[in-house]
């Protein structure tokens, strides 16, 4: 393996363990569940795709052959992730999980609950 | 006559096609034991779960589709950038909010593509749909316009979606 080869896999894994380790870190500092909702479905995602994508170019290159599964993780993961941060903002919602204070908007809360349109005057 | 042997026993074709590929991708072989295990299972698990089906409004432009995809892989791409820095930035200065977006097409699958979407892109995530299915209830991390907040994801998601799905 050349040097300029390890260089763009240490790139990839890089970033991608800097995104993920962002998106820890929102989900510590962030104020709320709902806002804290919104790291782990974004920051890893393009965190996991570094990895992935490293881990691609190194078996192709140290073992000669292509590796698939990498594609397959990250079509799995756009599939789900929405999926999940959908159910839990949806749990969140029906369980009355209190938003931050200044959050816009808190009057949608029980018509969004109800599953019924938006008030009036919005 | 034939075709309707093979709407009956291959209901899904591009499932099924979809199912053996991901057999033999997650496994990585061609070993024809697994091509037979995959192929049987491509065909049986659509016959199983064919009545579950609820109809669905049909892809009408394919290419579309593809473009629509590279497009929010790009999105994606750029949400990842502006969370991280919301997310290192002071917390004080964000102005989270729950806003309510009009929905104009219809179908669960185009609105389920569209929620996840919402989902995937930058600073919102979908939590609610209402019971006519005419709005979508969503928070967003930091919310500048609201008008210019809905008129983006309209013109940008929903649009491309809707000549898709043709409805």
């Amino acid at each position: 393996m050349t040097p300029v080869i390890e260089l763009i896999i240490c790139a990839f894994l890089l970033l991608g363990g800097i995104f993920v380790l962002l998106g820890s870190f929102g989900l510590l500092r962030l104020p709320d569940f709902y806002t804290r909702l919104h790291t782990p479905t974004k920051a890893t995602t393009l965190g996991l795709a570094g990895l992935l994508i490293g881990s691609m170019i190194y078996f192709f290159v140290a073992e000669q052959r292509l590796v698939v599964h990498e594609l397959l993780i990250t079509l799995f993961l756009l599939i789900t992730a929405p999926v999940s941060a959908h159910m839990l903002a949806k749990a969140a919602l029906h369980h009355k999980v209190r938003a931050l204070k200044r959050t816009q908007g808190q009057n949608l809360f029980t018509a969004a609950r109800k599953r019924q349109p938006p008030p009036a005057d919005n | 006559m034939i075709r309707s042997w093979t709407r009956r026993w291959i209901p899904m074709p591009a499932q099924s096609l979809i199912l053996f590929a991901t057999w033999l991708l997650l496994n990585n072989t061609l070993a024809p034991g697994h091509i037979l295990l995959g192929a049987f299972l491509a065909l049986a698990i659509p016959l199983l779960v064919v009545p579950m089906q609820a109809p669905q409004p049909r892809v009408r432009s394919h290419l579309r589709a593809v473009r629509y995809t590279l497009m929010v892989l790009y999105d994606i791409l750029v949400a990842n950038f502006e969370v991280a820095m919301r997310v290192i930035g002071p917390m004080s200065k964000l102005q989270p909010a729950f806003v309510a977006v009009p929905l104009d097409i219809e179908g669960t699958l185009p609105i389920t593509i569209l929620a996840s979407t919402i989902s995937l892109t930058p600073g919102t995530v979908s939590a609610e749909v209402s019971e006519d299915r005419q709005w979508l209830y969503i928070h967003v991390l930091h919310l500048t316009d609201e008008a210019q907040l809905i008129a983006q994801i309209k013109s940008r998601y929903e649009a491309p979606l809707k000549e898709i799905f043709g409805c």
